[in-house]
């Protein structure tokens, strides 16, 4: 009965997100009177999962593991929340999860949620409450079925520490050929860079930086503040940065603890896919761009003396404060 | 006649006419337009469609134009179906302006997630559909379940968060993005993606032209009877965000004023 959470790893290291949605999967197993059993896949030190509230973990250790695929993953959460008799499984919003969660959904004949931020209720029927309209509004979803996929926002519930003693089991799921109907023949990922999802400052920027040439002083800030890159959607379309980076509604989500925004006039289809960061910061010669009414704080004033100052200042703070 | 060919003849024979027609089906969701004002209705459970305008949802325009590519340059066919009420129907005739051979019309209204996949599932199977062709996710619920249910419940392979598609034969090549990179991925049909920019870029969506849009209105739109309105998830009712607080301006030669706001206030660095 006890409620499961898929807890990510990267590279054998639990990912932050993991913890959050341990301590997600805590705050349901409190309302409904049960523990919380973990599943990680390749993942090393697992202890840490005991402070956030986890009773069990299963560890699962597979070689035929070691790249994610969505399919085969799914089998291994459906085997484990099988094994524990669990109704509500708990999966984190990252690219990959988000991949795997519908296949998962089926496999357990559940009925999934995505974007959940809040805890549910679960005295009259089982609601919860999630972004819709890409964060221009809420909606309380219920769910009928009888077990419960729920997808966490990220950075909506946060880390929540509660000590407990945590046992470890080895979990071998039975994997077959046809769990691997996809095969990852390469991937290209940028490691010395934080990834826009798994980041807490996030440092975008738009048209207004004139042409690629410039971006030299936006990844020199995002450097200082150990932050992702992002930009608008005209930015990635004219090629002056890659599609990964483009960000709002039709591009990738941002819900960090820090959005910077430089020279981007503040689109709704913009504001939309950035809205759920806590702290906004725009930068932008014009005081009527519309940035300034989603933003928390606002410099009015030219990029391109505003942010070379910023990044020395930033270096300054940095050297003071560590 | 068919007795006089060896069954590897047979075999080899009907493989290579499968791949002369490659058959294309692409989920088409009818969504608001991003500059939309989301407002609700009866008592906040239902949207506000009180001038609001309706478009192909834009992960799915850009799936239908790279299926648009398989057609004329592979000579695939390309069906688009969409769940939804007459209401819809402008949607999916636009669909077939740019050039999609047939369109399906499921006439329930879409509730939840897996109802969708469930009837699409059946389009496809019935269909006999190599490549199924749905979005990352529609900017309404965003819901991002819809592909990945379908594909399950099919039996096809499935990419989501797909950039980049290429077929030869029964074997597909696909670059999916994830979360800080990408990772190019070999796979074989039937297959099902979610797809989003990338697959083509912006500038290569198509406008119906005139002669497009002539064409369209021979082209048949077929409706379908649903299935069932099993749901497993029903949206009771919406909140819009709390208004948000002033802005802090901050001067320009006062950057300090910026660093101390976001260290002590924020607690953002
Ligand atoms: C269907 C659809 C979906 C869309 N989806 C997205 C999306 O997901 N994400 C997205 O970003 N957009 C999206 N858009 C585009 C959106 O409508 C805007 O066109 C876009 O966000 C504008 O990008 P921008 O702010 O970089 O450029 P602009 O609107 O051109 O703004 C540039 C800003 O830079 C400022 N500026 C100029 N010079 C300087 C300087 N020296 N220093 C500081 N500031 C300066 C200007 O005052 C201006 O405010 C979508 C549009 C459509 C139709
Ligand atoms: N009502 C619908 N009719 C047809 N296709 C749909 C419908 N709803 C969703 N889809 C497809 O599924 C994708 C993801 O939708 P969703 O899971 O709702 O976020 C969309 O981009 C469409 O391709």
């Amino acid at each position: 009965m006890s409620i499961l959470v898929y807890t990510e790893s990267e590279n054998g290291k639990l990912k932050k997100a993991a913890y959050e949605v341990a301590s997600y999967a805590k705050g349901i197993a409190d309302l409904m009177g049960t523990s919380v059993t973990a599943v990680t896949v390749n993942a090393e030190n697992v202890e840490e999962l005991g402070q956030y509230g986890v009773d069990k973990v299963l560890k699962v250790s597979n070689d035929k593991l070691s790249k994610f695929n969505a399919d085969a993953y799914a089998e291994v959460i459906t085997q484990a929340a099988k094994k524990e008799g669990s109704k509500v499984v708990i999966i984190s919003q990252s690219a990959n999860a988000k991949y795997m969660a519908p296949l998962l959904a089926v496999d357990l004949e559940a009925g999934y949620v995505s974007n959940a931020v809040k805890l549910p209720t679960v005295d009259e029927g089982f609601n919860v409450e999630r972004t819709a309209f890409t964060n221009k509004a809420f909606s309380i979803t219920s769910i009928s079925t009888d077990v419960k996929v729920l997808g966490l926002s990220s950075n909506s519930y946060g880390l929540k520490e509660n000590e407990s003693s945590l046992t470890q089991e080895e979990f071998s799921p039975e994997l077959t050929d046809e769990n691997f109907g996809i095969t990852v023949e390469s991937v290209d990922k940028n490691k010395d860079k934080v990834s826009i999802a798994d980041a807490e400052v996030v440092v975008s920027a738009g048209r207004g930086m004139k042409g690629p040439e410039n971006w030299g002083m936006i990844e020199e800030l995002a450097e200082v503040l150990n932050a992702a890159t992002a930009c608008s959607k005209p930015v990635s379309d004219m090629g002056w940065r890659p599609h990964g980076e483009h960000v709002g509604q039709t591009g990738k989500p941002v819900a960090t603890n820090l959005y910077i925004a430089i020279g981007i006039s503040g689109a709704i289809q913009h504001l939309a896919g950035i809205s759920a960061s806590k702290n906004k910061v725009v930068i932008n010669t014009d005081p009527e761009a519309p940035f300034f009414k989603a933003a928390d704080y606002g410099v009015v004033g030219d990029a391109f003396e505003v942010v070379p100052q910023l990044i020395e200042k930033l270096k300054e703070f940095k050297a003071n404060n560590s | 006649m068919h007795s006089i060919l060896e069954p590897k003849l047979l075999y080899l024979f009907y493989n290579t006419l499968k791949i002369d027609v490659m058959k294309i089906l692409v989920c088409i969701s009818h969504v608001p337009d991003t500059t939309s004002k989301i407002n609700f209705v009866d008592n906040d459970t239902k949207f506000d469609t009180n001038g609001v305008q309706f478009v192909i949802n834009p992960n799915d325009e850009f799936g239908l134009t790279r299926a648009m590519w398989f057609k004329e340059k592979q000579n695939a066919t390309v069906d688009v179906v969409t769940v939804g009420g007459k209401d819809t129907e402008p949607t999916i005739r636009k669909c077939l302006a740019i050039g999609a051979d047939t369109a399906y019309r499921v006439d329930t209204e879409p509730l939840d997630g897996f109802q969708v996949a469930k009837e699409l599932a059946k389009v496809a199977k019935d269909g006999e559909y190599d490549l199924v062709i749905a979005g990352r996710e529609s900017i309404d619920y965003n819901g991002g379940m819809v592909p990945g249910m379908l594909a399950k419940l099919i039996g096809a392979n499935f990419i989501n968060t797909c950039v980049s598609l290429e077929i030869e034969g029964e074997t597909a090549t696909a670059v999916r993005e994830m979360d800080g990179g990408k990772e190019t991925i070999k796979t074989t049909l039937p297959l099902v993606i979610g797809g989003q920019k990338g697959l083509v870029e912006e500038s290569d969506l198509k406008i119906p032209n005139m002669r497009g849009i002539m064409m369209a209105r021979k082209k048949p739109l077929n409706v379908i009877e649903p299935l069932s309105s099993e749901i497993h998830t029903e949206a009771k009712s919406f909140r819009k965000p709390e208004p948000k607080s002033e802005v802090t301006l901050i001067d320009a030669d006062n950057l300090d004023k910026l660093i101390d706001l976001l260290h002590n206030e924020a607690k953002a660095i």
